[in-house]
C-alpha cells in the first residue's frame, strides 16, 4: 500500500486533498466490490467519518449501488456515518461502573456538552459515547477520554476533567 | 441422479436439486416462505427448515442440495415445532393489524399461517420499526409490515440491477430500504415496482390513488375519463378468479362504465398514435443517417416505459438524445382528452379529470413530472394500477364475472392489433415495423400473421434484421440497407444495450426497452404473483387479442385518420410537438 494514511492523520488536509487520498485508495484497491471494508477502513482514517456524500462517491467509483455501500457502513458498528470529535469521551455503563453512579455521570456529561449519546459536540471537540466494561471494575465509575482513563469519576470532579480539553 | 429418501418414500432427482425441489417434484410440499422459484433462494426465513439424519441442526431445504443416500423428514415433531416457532417469532415483530392491510386475504404471510396453522401468538415482543416511506410518488415502503425476507432486494439489484433497496444496519435494527436516511422519492429510484410484486407481504405497496378517483367520480361538476393501457385487459381477470390469460376486455369497459366514468377511451388508441409519431421520427432519423444531410442519433430508443426513462436519465443521462421525444401513450390520450375531444364535445377542460389504469408504478410518477402538462392542466391527473381498478370494482359492487361485454368510448376507442401487443415484450417494435415497413416499400409486410418471430419471447435480448428491398421512389436511399433492431425487457439487459450506445458502439438502429421482464404484461401494477408461466399465458392473450382485430396495422385505424386530418395535421407536425412530445432531464447517479 503506497498511500501513506499517516499523512491523513496527522496533517489537515484539505476535503480536495481527502478526495486524492481516497482516488489513491480506490485504485490500489482495482475498484474492486470485494475490497469494499478495506476501502471504508481507508476512508474513515482519511475522513473521520463517512458521511453520505463520501458513500456516494464510493459508490459511483466503484460502479456499485450505494444502498450496498450504505448496508456495509451501517452494518459494521466500527464505521460512522457522523462526524468524531477530537475527543471521544467514553462512559462506562458496565455493571460495576452502572451501580457506582455510571448513569449520573452520563447525565451530567449530556447536560455539560450539550449532545446526546453518539453526538458529537458543535466545535467538534468531544463526542460522547457509552461503553460496556473496560475490565477497569475496581476503578468504577470510569470515563474515558481519547486513551486516558479517569477513575472513580463523579458528576463533580467532571467539569475539571473536561477543562483540561477545552 | 441422486437418490434419498423423502418421509419414508425413496426418490430419485437430478444432481444439484435442492431438498426443496427434490419433495416439491415428488408431490411433498414444504412450507416456505422468502423462497421465490428461480427468482429467490436465500434461506433467510428458515421457515422451510427440514431434519436431515446425521445433521445436528435443521436445514433450510431450499438452499440445501441432496446427497446420495440422505434421509429427510419434512414434517417430523421437531420439524412441525420448529416451523411454527419460526412463524410466530416473525409474527412477534409484525404487525396485526391486517384488516386494514391494502394485502388482507391476498397476504403470503396469512397463506402460510393458515397453511401451518397457527392458532396462538405466544410472543409478544418489542417491535423493531415503524417507519412509513411516502416520500414517492408510486411506492409505499411501510417498514412496520416488512419481514426481511429479501425478495425486493433480489428483484431490485439482481433482476433489474438498479440496486436501490438493500439491507441496512444490523440485527433487530435491519430495515430495507436506499442508504442511510435516505427516501425513496429521493433515490434514484425508477419506480418500475418490481419490488412490490415480489413482496410477500404488504410491506411495498402502490401510492394509493383510489380515494381521489373516487371522490373525482362522485362530484357532479367533473367529466371523468378513463383510459386502460393494452396490459390491463390480459391480467385484470386474474382478480376475480380467472385464469392467467384470460381476455377480459369487454368486461372491463362495462364495469367501469357502470362505475360511472363519463367516458371510457382505450389508451391503444394513442398506442396508434405513437406507431405514427414514434415511426415517422424513426423515419425522419434514418434518412438523415443514410443520406447524411445532418447529424442524427441512432439507435434510436422507445420512450413508452417510464421506469425505463427514469432509469436511463439518471444511469446514461448522455444518451437522452437517443430516445424517441414521444411521450407514452396514456400522456398522449390525456393531453387529447383535454384538447381535441374537449373541443370537439365543447366541454371545459377545467372540468376534465383523466384517469390511466396502468400495469404500472412509475406511471404515477410520470404524471407528476412538470413537463406532462398543457396550457396548465396535467395531461392525466391519476393513475390506478391494475391491482387498484380491481379494488374499486369490488368496492362498486360489481359482480364482474357476470358482465356483459361493451366497447370503448369514440372518438378515442378504436385500436388495431398493432396497439394491443404494446403491452408485451417486443411488440412495440413489431408494431413499429408493420407500419414503417409499408410506409416504405409500399407492401405489407411479409410474415407469417405480421408477427416479427424472433422479437417476441421471455430471451433477456433479441434481435433482428430486416433487409429493406424495392423501396419507394422517396426511400431509395434505404434500397437494400439492413435495418438492425434489438428488443430488450428488464433494466439489465437495457443496460447491456445502453453501454454499447454510450460508446457509440451500438449496431442497431431501433431499440425497445421496457422496463419490467416481460414487458408491461407483468409490469409493477399487475395483480400477483408474477412467474414465467403466468407472463407467458398473459403474452398469449395479447397476441390472440391483436389476431383477432381486423385491422393490425396502426396506421389503418380509421380515427387515428380523423384525428389528423381534423386536429393534428400531420405527423411530426407543430401540434403533435405542443401536445405529443417531451423532452427529458438529465439526472445524478446518486
Amino acid at each position: 500500500m503506497s498511500v501513506n494514511l499517516n499523512d491523513a492523520r496527522c496533517k489537515e488536509l484539505n476535503e480536495e486533498e481527502k478526495y486524492k487520498l481516497l482516488n489513491q485508495v480506490i485504485s490500489e484497491y482495482n475498484q474492486d466490490e470485494n475490497n469494499l471494508i478495506q476501502i471504508l477502513h481507508m476512508t474513515q482514517a482519511i475522513f473521520s467519518y463517512i458521511p453520505l456524500e463520501v458513500q456516494k462517491y464510493i459508490a459511483k467509483k466503484m460502479n456499485m449501488p450505494l444502498s450496498k455501500v450504505s448496508g456495509v457502513v451501517t452494518f459494521y458498528s466500527f464505521f460512522s456515518t457522523r462526524p468524531k470529535g477530537e475527543y471521544m469521551v467514553h462512559v462506562c455503563l458496565g455493571t460495576a461502573c452502572y451501580v457506582r453512579g455510571g448513569k449520573k455521570i452520563m447525565d451530567k456529561l449530556k447536560e455539560m456538552l450539550g449532545v446526546d449519546v453518539g453526538e458529537t459536540t458543535r466545535d467538534r471537540k468531544f463526542t460522547l459515547e457509552v461503553m460496556r466494561c473496560i475490565g477497569a471494575c475496581g476503578l468504577a465509575p470510569a470515563v474515558t477520554i481519547n486513551e486516558k482513563v479517569y477513575k472513580q469519576v463523579n458528576p463533580n470532579k467532571l467539569q475539571k476533567i473536561i477543562g483540561e480539553y477545552q | 441422479m441422486v437418490n434419498l429418501t423423502i418421509n419414508n418414500k425413496k426418490v430419485q432427482v437430478p444432481e444439484e436439486t435442492t431438498i426443496f425441489e427434490a419433495a416439491k417434484a415428488n408431490n411433498i410440499l414444504i412450507p416456505h416462505f422468502c423462497y421465490m422459484e428461480g427468482v429467490h433462494q436465500i434461506g433467510s426465513c428458515r421457515i422451510c427448515v427440514v431434519e436431515v439424519e446425521g445433521a445436528k441442526t435443521l436445514q433450510a431445504s431450499c438452499v440445501t442440495p441432496v446427497r446420495e443416500n440422505m434421509v429427510v423428514k419434512t414434517n417430523s415433531t421437531r420439524v412441525r415445532k420448529a416451523r411454527k416457532n419460526i412463524y410466530e417469532l416473525i409474527l412477534s415483530d409484525h404487525p396485526k393489524n391486517c384488516l386494514g392491510c391494502s394485502r388482507n386475504q391476498n397476504c403470503e404471510f396469512q397463506e402460510l399461517g393458515e397453511l401451518i396453522q397457527v392458532d396462538e401468538f405466544r410472543f409478544e415482543g418489542k417491535k423493531s420499526k415503524e417507519f412509513i416511506d411516502e416520500s414517492s410518488a408510486s411506492i409505499v415502503r411501510d417498514t412496520s409490515k416488512c419481514i426481511l425476507c429479501r425478495r425486493c432486494v433480489t428483484a431490485c439489484n439482481e433482476i433489474q440491477g438498479v440496486g436501490i433497496l438493500n439491507a441496512q444496519l444490523r440485527g433487530f435494527d435491519t430495515i430495507i430500504g436506499p442508504a442511510e436516511d435516505l427516501l425513496l422519492g429521493n433515490s434514484s429510484c425508477t419506480n418500475c415496482g418490481q419490488c412490490i410484486i415480489v413482496c410477500p407481504v404488504g410491506a411495498l405497496k402502490e401510492k394509493d390513488a383510489i380515494k381521489e378517483v373516487w371522490s373525482n367520480l362522485l362530484d357532479p361538476e367533473k367529466i371523468v375519463i378513463v383510459q386502460t393501457a393494452p396490459a390491463i385487459r390480459a391480467a385484470l381477470g386474474e382478480e376475480f378468479g380467472c385464469e392467467p390469460g384470460t381476455l377480459v376486455t369487454g368486461k372491463m369497459v362495462t364495469a367501469m362504465k357502470d362505475m360511472g366514468f363519463n367516458y371510457v377511451f382505450d389508451t391503444n388508441f394513442a398506442a396508434d398514435l405513437t406507431i405514427m409519431e414514434e415511426g415517422s421520427e424513426f423515419l425522419e432519423r434514418v434518412k438523415g443517417f443514410f443520406s447524411n444531410q445532418k447529424e442524427v442519433k441512432l439507435p434510436m430508443i422507445t420512450s413508452c416505459s417510464p421506469g425505463w426513462i427514469k432509469y436511463v436519465e439518471h444511469h446514461y443521462p448522455d444518451t437522452l438524445e437517443h430516445l424517441s421525444t414521444c411521450k407514452s401513450p396514456h400522456m398522449m390520450l390525456g393531453a387529447l382528452s383535454k384538447t381535441y375531444f374537449a373541443e370537439k364535445m365543447k366541454i371545459d377542460p377545467k372540468k376534465i379529470f383523466v384517469v390511466s389504469v396502468m400495469p404500472c408504478t412509475a406511471k404515477k410518477y410520470e404524471i407528476t413530472r412538470p413537463e406532462m402538462e398543457h396550457k396548465g392542466l396535467r395531461n392525466v391527473d391519476a393513475v390506478l394500477t391494475t391491482r387498484e381498478l380491481a379494488k374499486m370494482i369490488k368496492d362498486a359492487g360489481i359482480y364482474f364475472q357476470n358482465l356483459r361485454d361493451s366497447a370503448f368510448d369514440d372518438p378515442l376507442g378504436i385500436s388495431t392489433g398493432a396497439a394491443d401487443i404494446f403491452g408485451t415484450t417486443g411488440g412495440v417494435m413489431e408494431a413499429a415495423i408493420r407500419t414503417v415497413y409499408e410506409i416504405v416499400t409500399g407492401r405489407e409486410l411479409p410474415f407469417e400473421q405480421l408477427h416479427v418471430k424472433p422479437l417476441a419471447g421471455l430471451e433477456r435480448i433479441k434481435t433482428a434484421e430486416l433487409e429493406i428491398d424495392k423501396p419507394m421512389q422517396e426511400y431509395q436511399f434505404l434500397k437494400g440497407v439492413k435495418i438492425k433492431v434489438a428488443v430488450t425487457s428488464g433494466l439489465k439487459g437495457a443496460a447491456m444495450l445502453l453501454n454499447e450506445v454510450e460508446k457509440g458502439k451500438s449496431e442497431y438502429h431501433f431499440i425497445e426497452v421496457m422496463g419490467c421482464p416481460g414487458g408491461c404484461i407483468s409490469g409493477g401494477g399487475q395483480p400477483r404473483p408474477v412467474n414465467n408461466e403466468i407472463r407467458k399465458k398473459r403474452m398469449e392473450a395479447i397476441y390472440k387479442e391483436d389476431e383477432g382485430k381486423k385491422l393490425r396495422k396502426s396506421h389503418e385505424n380509421p380515427d387515428i385518420q380523423k384525428l389528423y386530418k381534423e386536429f393534428l395535421g400531420k405527423p411530426l407536425g407543430h401540434k403533435s410537438h405542443e401536445l405529443l412530445h417531451t423532452h427529458y432531464t438529465k439526472r445524478n447517479k446518486y
